[in-house]
């Protein structure tokens, strides 16, 4: 195809609200389609002159103009989104407009080599346009016919790169920052990103569950990835014994701060009462009672830090409205250690019972969150193996409803794994 | 015999190793920081307890990125800083740099070539946001564009540190709300029941998984027309939109009858308070594209709001929590409903169940 072929065939469909998006200091979105748009020489410009002219039939019109379908590369059932358009018949070159969600490296690190490399092949094979990243953790290759999918998909897995996941199935997952680069981090969220969801690709690659399930990892309880609102498996860095002070430089934030603002922005606002401010200027800490929110580590930074015996809590069940309404992640595993082989085996497996459980019980379009508001916290317990813990609630229940007739049962089964806990000799054993 | 093209089968290889694009500093110190702070907005600085340092400059992208824009921000990775970044959640993107010297020509760099640094620390940071009229088969609005509308009017808010915690928004196009709980959230809000196109409901819905798809039980069987459809009660219907996805006949866009509403107070970390939902306060917004200058009035009130009210670190929900909400009702000008009053499971436990009242 010639140059002008290229830019000739089709003028350019006039888009006067989108040129609306292209003012204002905030980069514009509009602008780089218009930029793919005008590349002239490559194989997408004029799929990219029509996706602009829908877009703005869009705008004009405030309706949307895609619809779903089936479309997937060979071997795999998810991955990619098909999208078809409503209105090829005005808009013909941008007729089949797909995605490709594909998984990012743990905690988005790119060197810019790679970056290139894959601007390269989505220039030979699709769009152009790449979104860094979707509300999954995709990196999300927008804009593909469905010739071209498996060749762009060939391309990206040759330079190591795999799909991520759609519909029913394990989905693409995110983790923060974490031991790269920052302090705060309670493990290795790499190592247990990788571990965990690289066990379960097929569940990703072939959508057989009952509905999406989703890991999220953060290193502390501030949760760069959101995990305890949009995770169905949250693992949230935390540490078991007393945080760490520094009191020089306690002493040296009062100092610069002011007794009066540390007490109000440190000391006062800690949710559980746990700190008090000494008439030195040093720091009481009652670590009994810290519930590791991380606001007084976030705020003195230099001299406050988490404990040496680290490890995560997992929470089990958030997810957003539908069906039954938003739910957050509810504390299953107030601690498991995360630093040996064996101890990310043992997080593997806790997910592998879990995903087996969601599967077999899980109602069609159900997320396990529903599931286990559906059939009682006691009963998923049960079979999940794991004992009821004082920290799984904010209080214990407030309904008589309940029969407790093997409450004593219950209780002794409570001391005994206690005194199991504690190394002691237990009679039953 | 006919040559059959040969299908590669694909390398199951998960998630990639991010170790080796990883900045070569950020490698060598793994598990090893020790504390941070920040120069200036927009620039964190870590320190190792090997004594190591590496400065990290923030800057905003438009997330859906051509290939240009992507190599450029390579170009200016390789030139100012050392060949190495990283995305944020919020799409913002992050270069890592081992000089304190190396800092400014990369921020200016970054703010000649049009790249807004900040989003660090007290700031509004980037919008999360969803696929919109771009890309999606369900989307209400167009989340790029509200998006660009609002991070346009709160620039200044993203370049400096002047909030009193974090401010994170979110968008979301229909409400599913795959953009998630934030401080501010800015959600598609359906307002009318779907209109059924039922000459299609049978050739492409799974009547009884779409059944099963509504929250209050509205939707039913029902010939149409002499044809097997679905019929929803308007009295029961809520209007959300979960049985569009599963049977797009059953349309919930309208023009006119898609509107926007404003949440706030959602809030992720577990920082003093624990994580809270997002909570209603102005419904039936004009989808008015291309610049929403409706919503963009509304999220500027209540951003305003809190930027001269909160004390430091309360997050906006936490600084509402302190003064009530009859309070902020009246700081912003915004009017209390009955559809502020929950009505769903649990709809209870978000009343006042004391004699706390706000005067």
């Amino acid at each position: 195809m010639s140059h002008d072929e290229g830019k000739g065939a089709k003028a350019h469909h006039p888009t006067p609200l989108l040129d609306q998006l292209e003012t204002g200091p905030w980069p514009s979105f509009v602008t780089g389609l218009k930029r793919l748009r005008d590349s002239g020489d490559k194989q997408y410009a004029p799929m990219m002159n029509d996706l602009l002219g829908q877009l703005e039939h869009s705008y004009e019109n405030r309706l949307g103009y895609w619809k779903g379908g089936t479309v997937s590369v060979y071997g795999y059932g998810g991955g990619v989104i098909p999208r078809f358009s409503e209105v090829a018949d005005k808009f013909p070159a941008s007729k089949e407009f797909h995605t490709l969600r594909v998984q990012p490296p743990a905690g988005y690190h790119y060197s810019t080599d790679v970056l290139r490399q894959l601007c390269d092949i989505w220039e030979r094979h699709g769009s152009g346009l790449i979104a860094f990243h979707g509300q999954s953790g995709d990196i999300m290759f927008q804009g593909c016919t469905t010739e071209n999918v498996q060749k762009a998909f060939d391309e990206l897995n040759e330079i190591g790169f795999d799909l991520g996941g759609a519909g029913p199935a394990m989905r693409t997952s995110m983790s923060c920052v974490g031991h790269a680069r920052c302090e705060m981090s309670c493990y290795d969220e790499v190592k247990a990103h990788r571990t965990v969801l690289n066990e379960f690709l097929d569940e990703m690659h072939r959508p057989a569950l009952p509905y999406k399930f989703k890991f999220k990892f953060s290193g502390c309880g501030n949760d760069c990835v959101n995990a305890i609102h949009r995770a169905d498996f949250a693992v949230i860095g935390t540490w078991r014994d007393d945080m760490k002070v520094n009191q020089e430089e306690v002493k040296k934030y009062v100092a610069k701060q002011g007794r009066k603002y540390t007490i109000d922005h440190v000391i006062a606002m800690c949710p559980t009462r746990a700190l008090s401010l000494n008439d030195d200027d040093t720091l009481d800490v009652d670590n009994k009672s810290c519930v590791r929110c991380m606001h007084c580590l976030n705020v003195m930074n230099k001299a406050l830090a988490p404990g040496d015996d680290r490890g995560a809590s997992i929470l089990i069940g958030g997810k957003r409205a539908l069906k039954i309404g938003d739910l957050m992640g509810t504390m299953i595993i107030p601690f498991i250690k995360l630093d040996t082989d064996e101890d990310y085996e043992k997080l593997v497996a806790l997910a592998r019972r879990m995903i087996d459980f969601f599967a077999d019980n899980a109602l069609e379009h159900e997320r396990i969150g529903e599931t286990i508001d559906r059939i009682g916290l006691p009963a998923f317990l049960e079979a999940m193996e794991i004992e009821p813990d004082p920290n799984m609630v904010n209080h214990p229940r407030t309904s008589c409803y309940v029969r407790t007739d093997d409450f004593t049962d219950e209780a002794e089964k409570y001391f005994e794994r206690k005194a199991r806990e504690a190394g002691l000799d237990v009679a039953a054993d | 015999m006919n040559a059959t093209p040969q299908l590669r089968r694909p390398d199951e290889t998960g998630v990639p190793d991010p170790f080796p694009y990883m900045h070569p500093k950020l490698r060598e110190n793994y598990g090893n920081w020790a504390w941070h702070d920040r120069p200036r907005p927009g620039v964190l600085h870590h320190v190792s307890k090997s004594g190591d340092e590496v400065w990290t400059v923030r800057a905003g992208t438009q997330r859906q990125m051509d290939v240009y824009t992507i190599r450029l921000l390579a170009d200016i990775a390789d030139k100012f800083a050392e060949g190495h970044v990283r995305f944020t959640t919020r799409s913002n993107i992050e270069f890592m740099v081992s000089s304190f010297a190396k800092v400014q020509p990369l921020i200016d760099a970054l703010q000649s070539n049009g790249f807004p640094v900040g989003g660090t620390g007290n700031s509004v940071s980037m919008i999360s946001h969803t696929q919109g009229w771009l890309h999606c088969d369900i989307p209400g609005t167009d989340a790029s564009g509200v998006v660009k509308s609002l991070m346009d009017m709160m620039h200044h808010e993203f370049v400096v540190e002047e909030m009193p915690n974090r401010v994170r928004i979110t968008t979301s196009c229909c409400q599913i709300n795959c953009g998630g709980q934030g401080d501010i959230s800015i959600n598609v809000q359906y307002t009318k029941p779907p209109k059924i196109n039922h000459d299609l409901v049978s050739k492409v819905c799974e009547r009884p998984a779409v059944v099963a798809r509504c929250p209050v039980a509205a939707i039913r069987p029902a010939m149409v027309n002499g044809v097997p459809s679905l019929e929803v009660d308007e009295k029961k219907c809520v209007c959300c939109g979960a049985c569009y996805p599963p049977c797009p006949p059953m349309q919930i866009n309208g023009a006119d009858s898609t509107k926007i509403a404003i949440w706030v107070g959602g809030k992720h970390s577990n920082a003093r308070s624990k994580p809270t939902f997002h909570k209603l306060v102005v419904a039936n917004l004009p989808n008015n594209a291309p610049r929403w200058p409706e919503v963009e009035d509304v999220v500027r009130k209540i951003l305003y709001a809190y930027k001269e009210n909160g004390r430091d670190f309360e997050r906006l929900g936490e600084w509402i929590e302190r003064i009530g909400w009859p309070r902020f009702f009246e700081l912003c000008g915004f009017a209390f409903t009955k559809h502020h009053l929950d009505t769903w499971t649990g709809a209870r436990k978000t009343m006042n169940m004391s004699a706390h009242v706000h005067f």
